[in-house]
C-alpha cells in the first residue's frame, strides 16, 4: 500500500500559564501545520482530534472539539473524529493515516491541544476525583484508596520492575537528565537549566519510586499534523515522514491494575503489533520518540519495541551515553514532556518529523532515516514507524 | 486502626455494591461463577472464563500477596500524610488484584510477596478493604 506522509507539522506557543484560550492555540498551531505541507485551509478535507471536546471542564486536558475546529476555520469535511477510547493519544493521527489510506480524505488537519498550565492555576497538580462525593465506574477501584493519580497507578508498575529486574533509581533517572540535556539545546522546551544526578536525588519524592522530576510538566500548547496521500510528497519543498507502520494492538486486560504481567504495559501488544506490519527492525532505528509522563513509562517502551530486551532497559540506560544525541539510540530527543512539556503524546510525534526532516537545529541526531514514536501509558498504548521520504 | 482518613467513597449504585458493603460482617467477597467458580473481577455479567451467565458473591479468605506497592507522599487531597498504596493478589486466585493501602505497618517495611490480610475500615455502609501484615 502507498502509505500516507505526515505533510506539515505546526506548534503554537508552548509554555507555563500562557493564559491563551485552547481554540487560540489550536489555530495557531493548525495553521502552521497547514502551511508547512504547502496547502490551503481549503485543501483540508479531514479532521481528527484526541480526546476531542468533552463534557463538561475537563481542567484544559481536553482542548477544543473537532466541531469548534471545523466552525472557526469553516472547513469542508469528507471525514471527521474526534474521541478519547483508543490506542492512547496517537489515535487520532492513526485514524487520519486510516482515512486518508481509505481515500475518504486527501489532507487530514490532526491536532492536540492542552491548557492544564493555566487550568492549574496556582494550586498544585490535583489528584483526580479530590472533592468529588462519590465514586464509580473504574475509578472506584483506585480512588478509595487515595490513589489519585496515575502517578500512583504507574510508580506500583516500576516498583514491580525495579523487584523483578533490580532496576534502579540511579538508572531510571538517566531518562530525566537524558531529557534535560536535550532540552538544554530546544528553544521550545520548558526546563532548560542543567540538571545533575544530585538534582535528581534531591527533588522530593511524589510516589515512591517516582521523585518530581520522573514526572512531566503540564503546559499550555497545541500541536497539530497533516496526514496526507502519498504522492503529496512531490509537492512539498522539504522532506517529509512515510508512515511506514503503525501498532494498534491491545490483547490483555484494558485495567491500570489487573493487567497481566506489570512490568510491561499495553505498550507491548501495540509494539509487537507494529513490528509485525513491516519489514524494518529495531535495529534499523535511528531515532526514538517514547512517551516519558513518568520516566519509567520511556523505560517500558524501549522494552516494548524490542530495543533493549525485557528487563533489560535500566542496564541499557544506564550512565545515559547510549539514549544521548550522539549515542546509538537518541531518545526524546526535544526533552519529552519531562522537560520539553506535557503535550500529551504529540510532542514525540512532532519531534520525530522535525528530526527526520534534519531540521532540529542544535539538538539534530546525524541523518537519521527510521524514527519511532510511542504514545501513551497504562492500558492504552500506540506507536507509529516513520521513514525519511526525502 | 487509627482514625479513618478522607476517602472518597463508591457510589454503591452499580453491581460492585455487594464488595463494597460485605465487610459489615468482616468478610471479603467476590463475584464467584455458579458455572465454573472464576472470580469475577470487576464485577461483570458473564464470567470471563465460561461466559456463564449466573454468578452469586462468595466468601473468600481476605488473604492475599503483595503483588506491588508504592508509598505516596503527594498531597494529592490535600491531607500530607505518607501512606502506602499497595496491590494486592488475593490467595484463592491470583489473577484477581485489589489496590489498595497496606496498613499497620511502617511504610519502608513494605515489601513485595509480604503475606497480607483484609481489615475493614469503616464508612457505614461502605466498608473499605485494607490489607494489613498477617497475624498483626
Amino acid at each position: 500500500m502507498n502509505m500516507p506522509v505526515i505533510s506539515g507539522i505546526g506548534q503554537s506557543a508552548i509554555g507555563r500559564k500562557l493564559g491563551r484560550g485552547e481554540l487560540d492555540l489550536t489555530i495557531e498551531a493548525s495553521l502552521t501545520a497547514i502551511a508547512d505541507a504547502g496547502l490551503e485551509v481549503a485543501d483540508i478535507d479531514g479532521l481528527a482530534a484526541y480526546p476531542g471536546g468533552v463534557m463538561g471542564d475537563s481542567g484544559g486536558f481536553a482542548g477544543p472539539g473537532t466541531p469548534t475546529v471545523q466552525d472557526a476555520l469553516r472547513l469542508s469535511l469528507n471525514w471527521h473524529s474526534g474521541g478519547p477510547e483508543g490506542p492512547a493519544q496517537i489515535q487520532a493521527v492513526i485514524n487520519a493515516v486510516m482515512a486518508v489510506a481509505t481515500g475518504l480524505a486527501r489532507h487530514v488537519l490532526v491536532y492536540r491541544t492542552v491548557t492544564e498550565s493555566t487550568a492549574q492555576g496556582s494550586g498544585g497538580r490535583a489528584g483526580i476525583g479530590v472533592g468529588t462525593s462519590g465514586v464509580g465506574g473504574p475509578f472506584q477501584w483506585s480512588l478509595p484508596f487515595r490513589a489519585y493519580s496515575a502517578a500512583n497507578w504507574l510508580a506500583m508498575n516500576a516498583q514491580r520492575h525495579f523487584h523483578e529486574f533490580g532496576t534502579t533509581r540511579e538508572q531510571m533517572a538517566q531518562i530525566a537528565l537524558n531529557a534535560r540535556r536535550n532540552a538544554g539545546l530546544n528553544p521550545n522546551a520548558i526546563f532548560r537549566e542543567p540538571m545533575s544526578i544530585d538534582d535528581y536525588f534531591a527533588a522530593r519524592m511524589i510516589t515512591t519510586p517516582f521523585c518530581l522530576f520522573d514526572c512531566d510538566v503540564p503546559v499550555d500548547g497545541s500541536t497539530a499534523v497533516v496526514v496526507s496521500v502519498a504522492e503529496h510528497a512531490r509537492a512539498v519543498d522539504h522532506a517529509v515522514a512515510r508512515v511506514e507502520a503503525v501498532g494498534t494492538a491491545l490483547r490483555g486486560r484494558p485495567s491500570w491494575d489487573q493487567w497481566d504481567d506489570m512490568t510491561t504495559m499495553p505498550a507491548r501488544d501495540a509494539a509487537a503489533h507494529m513490528w509485525s506490519r513491516t519489514d524494518l527492525r529495531p535495529v534499523d532505528v535511528d531515532v526514538a520518540e517514547l512517551y516519558d509522563g513518568f520516566s519509567w513509562l520511556a523505560m517500558a517502551w524501549l522494552e516494548a519495541l524490542g530495543l533493549c530486551g525485557h528487563g533489560e532497559s535500566g542496564p541499557f540506560i544506564e550512565g545515559g551515553k547510549r539514549i544521548a544525541l550522539d549515542g546509538e539510540l537518541p531518545l526524546n530527543t526535544h526533552g519529552g514532556q519531562l522537560s520539553a512539556g506535557r503535550l500529551h503524546g504529540f510532542g514525540f510525534l512532532h519531534e520525530a518529523v522535525v528530526q527526520l526532516r534534519g531540521d532540529g537545529g542544535d539538538r539534530q541526531v546525524r541523518d537519521p532515516e527510521v524514527a519511532v514514536v510511542a504514545n501513551g501509558g497504562g492500558p492504552v498504548a500506540g506507536t507509529m514507524l516513520l521513514t525519511k521520504l526525502a | 486502626m487509627a482514625d479513618p482518613v478522607f476517602r472518597v467513597l463508591p457510589t454503591l449504585d452499580e453491581p460492585s455494591a455487594f464488595f463494597w458493603t460485605s465487610g459489615a460482617d468482616g468478610v471479603l467477597r467476590f463475584l464467584r461463577c455458579s458455572a465454573c467458580s472464576y472470580l469475577i473481577h470487576p464485577p461483570a455479567p458473564v464470567c470471563p472464563e465460561c461466559h456463564g451467565r449466573r454468578a452469586e458473591p462468595a466468601e473468600v479468605s481476605g488473604r492475599g500477596t503483595v503483588h506491588s506497592f508504592t508509598v505516596n507522599h503527594q498531597a494529592w487531597d490535600g491531607t500530607g500524610d505518607v501512606y502506602v498504596i499497595g496491590l494486592v493478589t488475593i490467595d484463592e486466585q491470583p489473577d484477581v488484584r485489589l489496590t489498595t493501602n497496606i496498613v499497620d505497618i511502617d511504610p519502608d517495611a513494605v515489601h513485595i510477596g509480604m503475606p497480607v490480610e483484609v481489615v475493614f475500615e469503616d464508612h457505614s455502609p461502605v466498608f473499605v478493604p485494607l490489607f494489613r501484615p498477617v497475624g498483626r
